[in-house]
């Protein structure tokens, strides 16, 4: 019996209107909810959309 | 004394009121007309809807914050606008019918100088066969996120569903939009992945098939053409971005989608390419289509004017190029600057009460000649911005006379931020926050995307998720008028 290697992440691409697209891997996800690098996109993302708004005014 | 009436107490209406009575102080007048008791934080309905917050906590009245701000609030709904006045009189006036403050259904003519429809829309659920009750409001079958009473009660179907899936029972939900010309699905974008969000920390969502319904003809149009962002180093469409956040959460779509009829557990709907189909449901939130919200206007001598002032869909008139022209000849340049009547320069129309040139999004018709494209988003920051604009340009209009040069807000020229949560965690859930920039395409300016992709990006993870929960704050904080609130930005 052939030995199975299943990724969590790869599973949805089995249903065919998910084939072709992308699915984030275990490395982005935990960088999704790491506090660390989430604080640092927090700051990044406030000063984006900082200047978006300056610019729409 | 010149008066200022605003119509309408949501985002825009609000902005325009309390910046202009700000500007204006005591030496003019801010009525605003509105028949609500409370102002909304409209985002965070979502949060209501999956039970993660009370309806108390995106509410709170205006009566007080009015009194504060020496506004003349009137609880009423605005009938009609009667912009050359009447017989023997000059004055314009608008006609209102009060819907509390202790005068339930009396009428009443308010003269004004300068007016500003800020009305929003009519949630139109009527539109599609039962979707709505038949009397205007919404239907029995399904439930909403566009008030904080619909979000309230959607959350408690929520939970029969949660309960039913607990005990064994699969359930289907369906969430998206309920007609083939509606608005507004971020809403429903956000909503169905708080919705799986919950389900997973319920325990429930392997026995919960949730599925996504839309007149988008791609996943991640948005009412906006769909847009191009920076993505890890790419500049990728939002159609990747939105069907991985779809695949990855195991939530199939039905896209390209008029719901043409809605029936105790199951839509009709038909298809872009002509096939009509059927999806049945346990739970399902479809967002109306908006439409004005039925405004007439007379003349001096009493004739119906309402088509020189309203378009058909009964959005105000402005200074936008509404002739008629293929897609390919759209530009940024046909949309409003000024947001004045082109008729009568003393009446602007501000956030949704505005009648866009056109749609956004790619015109689409399906084989059968029925229109399915989404309309175009106006709420929330380019309200906000709109409001702010049409307040200063009535200030300088009352203070400088009528030659004082007008403020511009053209959303060809602004942009917009989203943050659309799932889960209100601090350290679980997620949020996927964009910015676009400009929210109409510029071709001329952007060649290739429309858009200037510098701040038009979008990323996914817990930073978003705190941003959304500041915004929730600083934005009832602002509306409060609390101190300092002309710091916070629209």
């Amino acid at each position: 019996m052939a030995d199975t290697k299943a990724k969590e992440e790869e599973l949805n691409f089995t249903k065919e209107q998910f084939s072709l697209t992308m699915i984030p891997g275990k490395f982005a996800r935990f960088l999704r909810n790491c506090v660390i690098f989430q604080f640092i996109r927090f700051i990044i993302i406030n000063v984006k959309m900082i200047i978006v708004v300056q610019k729409s005014h | 004394m010149a008066r200022l009436i605003v119509l309408g107490g949501g985002v825009s209406g609000h902005t325009t009121a309390t910046f202009a009575k700000k500007w204006l102080g005591n030496d003019h007048e801010v009525v605003v007309v509105t028949p609500n008791a409370n102002w909304n934080w409209i985002p965070s309905n979502i949060w209501v809807g999956v039970g993660q917050m009370k309806k108390e906590d995106v509410v709170f009245p205006l009566a007080p914050v009015y009194a504060k701000a020496g506004i003349d609030y009137r609880q009423a709904l605005a009938v009609s606008i009667h912009p050359d006045g009447k017989d023997g009189s000059d004055k314009p006036y608008v006609t209102i019918k009060y819907t509390g403050q202790g005068k339930e259904g009396e009428s009443e003519e308010v003269e004004y100088d300068y007016i500003v429809n800020a009305t929003g829309p009519k949630l139109n659920f009527d539109a599609t066969p039962g979707l709505g009750d038949g009397n205007g409001q919404m239907g029995p079958h399904t439930v909403s996120v566009c008030t904080a009473d619909h979000a309230a009660h959607a959350h408690s179907e929520l939970m029969n569903i949660f309960e039913k899936a607990k005990s064994g029972d699969r359930q289907k939900i369906l969430v998206g939009t309920g007609h083939g010309m509606c608005t507004c699905q971020g809403a429903a974008f956000e909503y169905i992945f708080n919705i799986e969000h919950e389900a997973k920390k319920a325990g429930v969502r392997d026995n919960i098939d949730i599925k996504w319904i839309s007149n988008e003809s791609f996943l991640g149009d948005f009412g906006m053409g769909g847009l191009h962002m920076k993505v890890g180093g790419y500049v990728v469409s939002s159609k990747l971005f939105a069907e991985s956040l779809y695949s990855e959460r195991n939530v199939p779509w039905i896209i390209g989608a008029h719901v043409n009829k809605v029936e105790e557990g199951k839509v009709h709907y038909e298809l872009l390419d002509g096939t009509m189909g059927e999806e049945e449901f346990d739970f399902a939130m479809l967002i109306p289509p908006f439409s004005g919200v039925g405004l007439k206007a007379y003349d001096k001598a009493g004739e119906d004017i309402t088509s020189k002032v309203f378009n058909p869909a009964g959005f105000m008139k402005v200074d936008g190029d509404y002739n008629p022209k293929p897609y390919e000849e759209w530009k940024a340049a046909d949309w409003p600057r000024t947001y004045q009547n082109p008729d009568y320069s003393n009446m602007f129309a501000a956030g949704i009460a505005f009648a866009p040139p056109h749609i956004i999004s790619k015109p689409m018709k399906s084989v059968n000649g029925t229109p399915i494209n989404p309309t175009p988003p106006r709420t929330g920051m380019p309200s906000g911005i709109i409001g702010k604009a049409v307040a200063h340009s009535v200030v300088d209009l009352i203070k400088h006379g009528d030659n004082a040069k007008l403020h511009e807000a053209s959303m060809a020229e602004m942009g917009a931020a989203c943050v659309a949560s799932a889960g209100k965690g601090i350290f679980d859930g997620q949020a996927a926050a964009m910015t676009v920039y400009p929210v109409v395409p510029d071709f001329e300016k952007y060649p290739g995307t429309g858009r200037d992709t510098d701040y038009t990006f979008g990323e996914i993870g817990l930073a978003g998720h705190w941003i959304k929960h500041i915004l929730h704050h600083l934005f009832i904080y602002k509306a409060k008028l609390k101190p300092g609130w002309t710091l916070i930005p629209e």
